[in-house]
Order: C-alpha cells, then structure tokens, then sequence
C-alpha cells in the first residue's frame, strides 16, 4: 500500500485537471488517475470556451495538460476498479494499486454507455467488469471478453492463459494483439441473459447464462448484422471507464448522474464529482468550474478532518 | 493479524456454523484486490462484535468445495449465517456499515 495522498481525482479531462491545479493551489497533494482517452480529444474546434476562441479539442487538452504538468500534476494511466469508504478515508483499486487518500473527486465523464439489459442484475453473479479479479473463477468455464476498451484483448489473453474458454466480442476488426486460440466475433452485446430458471431457484440462485449479441458475419462488410446468442457462465464487460455507481457502493445517481449538491459533493461524505459525470450542460466552461469547487470543498473537508476547523460553505 | 479472525478449514467451518453464534464469512482469496481492500472492514467487524458474533474469512483456492456449496460467483462475498443458515448475502466491495447495518438487525 502507498502513502495516503490527500485528495484523490479519478478522471483526466478538463473537470479532473481543473480540480488537481486548484487543490495543488491549496497546498495539497493529488493524485489523478485516468483513462487513455478524454473525450475532449475528440472535438474538432472549440467556440465557446471564453478566452480561447477556436481550439481544437487536442490543443486545449494539451494546454489543460501543460497548465497541470507546470503545477506538478501528472496523470496517471490506468483504470479505477473500485472505491471503499473506510476509516474516515478512502481506498481505490487503481489497475492493480491500492491507493489511499483523505478525499476523492471523481470526474470520470458522461459515461456514453448504458448498461445493457441483465448486466446490472447479474453482476456479481457471473458479470464482472475485473477479469484478474474474478478469471480464477471461471478456469475451465465459458466466459465472452466484450471488449470496449484499449486493453480488453490483454485481459482476454489472460483469462485464456489461466484456463478459461474465452469468446471475444468487439466491434470492427478482430485485435491484432488477441491470442490466435481466443474465438473473435465482430459486434456488441444487446442483452445479458440469465441461466435457465429451473423451478424452485430462488432469486439469490440466479447466475449469468450467457450473451444474446449481435454479430457482423463479415467485418466492416455489407452483410447485416445477426442475433446470435453465446453461451457463457462468465461475462466481462471491459469499458474504458467503469461508471460511477458500479464504482462505489451506495452512491446516489439521479437521471444516470452522479448527484451532487451545490458545493459538489455526493451523498458520501469526502466523496465529491464534477463535470460530465454529474449532468448538464456537458461543457468545459462548466467542467472547469465544477472542478475548482469540488476541489476547494474537497480541501475544506480534509482541513475539517484534521484540525477541526469551523463548518461552513 | 488480528486474533478476531478465524480461518477454519471445512471441518471446523461446519463446526463453527453448527456454533450458538451467528457466523459472518468473507469468501476471498490472495489476489483479488477489492478483498485485499474489504480486509481492514472485517478485521474492524471482528473487534467490533467479539463475542456475540463469529467472523470467518475463506480462501477459495484453499477450500474451493465451500466456494462450490455456497455458489461463490465473484469475491468478495460475504455470507451472514444464523443457526447454520445463510440469511444474508452481500456481494462485492460494501461500506463498513454496510455490513454492521445487517449485524444489527440480524443481533437485534
């Protein structure tokens, strides 16, 4: 385990950055972690970002970055798997770490994703988003790998070193990088179905039965696309970003946001969200502003902690 | 390690279940981080209920047949047992009172 950081930041993009330089500003340390990509990078010019008329998204994002880099923050790739409460501080699993810090700010993004049908229901119970934490489970069982992420062939290759009959699904082109034994199949999942109710098993009993997906039989062909159901006793669903309800246990949503009050915060004390993830307007002026309050807020809250200092807004 | 934790094999696992304490058990295992995580929670619900209640953890890659009797599909699972049977199942990474929340309830 390494040593507690005092504010943690999960998300990499305008709300996240925005935040680490203000708390770095109130002289604490940060940490952020963050996906390969933030969908910034995406945009091809920017108009109404006051200030810095006509950008392109890849050159405000270095700008953001550069300001960051300058103030000592920078981010560190991976992915955020869980986050526990304890003790008056927080714990995340950061692609393997156990990271430690006093406040977490998450700022992970409009999760562009849905759930599918039955992944909510059945997870835990033969979805799982973690294949190292959950493959040894599953060697000698059918599993399909979907795939929505840079590194999901990788974890693929390692449910099928371990002794899982992997199927792997994702859109376009089968991965160059996915082991030749690993069936590949060019689509998405439309729904995640339980195993037969057999009569008399109780709600507690009910477990992944497989993938109803649809399938490109020629990628990047004419051909439509099939329903094709895979069976399975294990689902991985490897997104880019894991989304923040399945991140943390008990956390408040609202319209598929995370719910946070004026000064930012969640419903979990220390635990504060800016940006995209929190709701509209989906803008950077917003996700810059939203992150400089979590941040004064987060540090508020850390300085409450420790000194025990007066209570207000 | 704290002394609240016991680690039974099957035999004393049955043993414990067939106890007058109610039982709550921590299915994990070595690599798997989220229960690496949960690890400092129930080492807290060991200290906080000695005595009333008997808190257990169990690798499932040293007792996989109790893995199998209780369809352990993900870890961390924890099981709640009263007189030998399971009355409560939670899944995944839980707050810690998460978990005192149905202590309580089942202790009254």
């Amino acid at each position: 385990m390494s040593e507690r950081t005092d504010i943690l930041i999960v998300g990499g993009g305008p709300a996240g950055l925005s935040a680490a330089v203000n708390a770095v500003a109130r002289g604490k340390t940060v940490r952020v972690l963050s996906g390969e990509h933030t969908i910034l990078t995406r945009a091809e010019a920017i108009d109404n970002y006051l200030g810095l008329y006509h950008l392109s998204g890849p050159e405000l994002m270095r700008r953001f970055e550069e300001h960051a880099a300058a103030m000592g923050v920078v981010p560190e790739k991976g992915r955020v798997s869980n986050l526990l409460p304890f003790d008056g501080a927080f714990m995340a699993n950061f692609s393997g770490e156990i990271v430690q810090a006093g406040a977490v700010i998450l700022a992970t993004g409009a999760a562009k994703a849905r759930a599918v049908p039955g992944e909510s229901e059945l997870l835990g119970r033969g979805v799982s988003y973690c294949a190292t934490c959950d493959g040894m489970l599953y060697r000698g069982k059918r599993a399909v790998v979907w795939g929505l992420a840079p590194d999901a062939p990788q974890e693929a290759n390692f449910l099928h070193g371990i002794g899982v009959e992997v199927s792997y699904l994702a859109r376009g082109e089968r991965p160059a990088e996915l082991d030749p034994g690993i069936p590949f199949y060019s689509g998405r999942v439309q729904s995640v179905q339980a195993a037969g109710a057999k009569d008399g098993a109780d709600e507690a009993g009910v477990k992944a039965g497989g993938v109803l997906a649809s399938v490109s039989p020629s990628p990047g062909g004419e051909a439509a696309e099939e329903a094709l159901f895979l069976p399975a006793d294990a689902v991985f669903i490897l997104r880019a970003a894991i989304a923040p309800a399945a991140l943390i246990d008990g956390l408040e949503m609202q319209d598929g946001f995370v719910k946070v009050d004026r000064w930012m915060q969640t419903n979990i004390p220390g635990l504060f969200a800016a940006g995209d993830c929190t709701g509209a307007p989906l803008q950077i002026a917003n996700a810059v502003g939203d992150g400089l309050i979590a941040a004064q807020q987060a540090a508020k809250y850390l300085d409450r902690q420790g000194g025990g200092g007066p209570l207000s807004g | 390690m704290s002394t609240a934790i016991q680690y039974p094999n099957v035999s004393e696992f049955d043993e414990l279940l067939g106890g007058d304490r109610p039982v709550l058990v921590d299915f994990w295992a070595e690599w798997c981080m989220p229960c690496r995580m949960l690890a400092p929670v129930i080492e807290q619900l060991g200290e906080r209920y000695a005595g009333r209640l008997a808190v257990a953890k169990v690798d499932i890659d040293k007792h996989p047949e109790l893995a199998q009797r209780y369809g352990i599909q993900s870890i961390p699972t924890v099981i709640l047992f009263d007189k030998g049977r399971a009355v409560n199942t939670m899944i995944g990474l839980r707050p810690l009172d998460a978990y005192t929340r149905e202590i309580d309830a089942l202790l009254g």
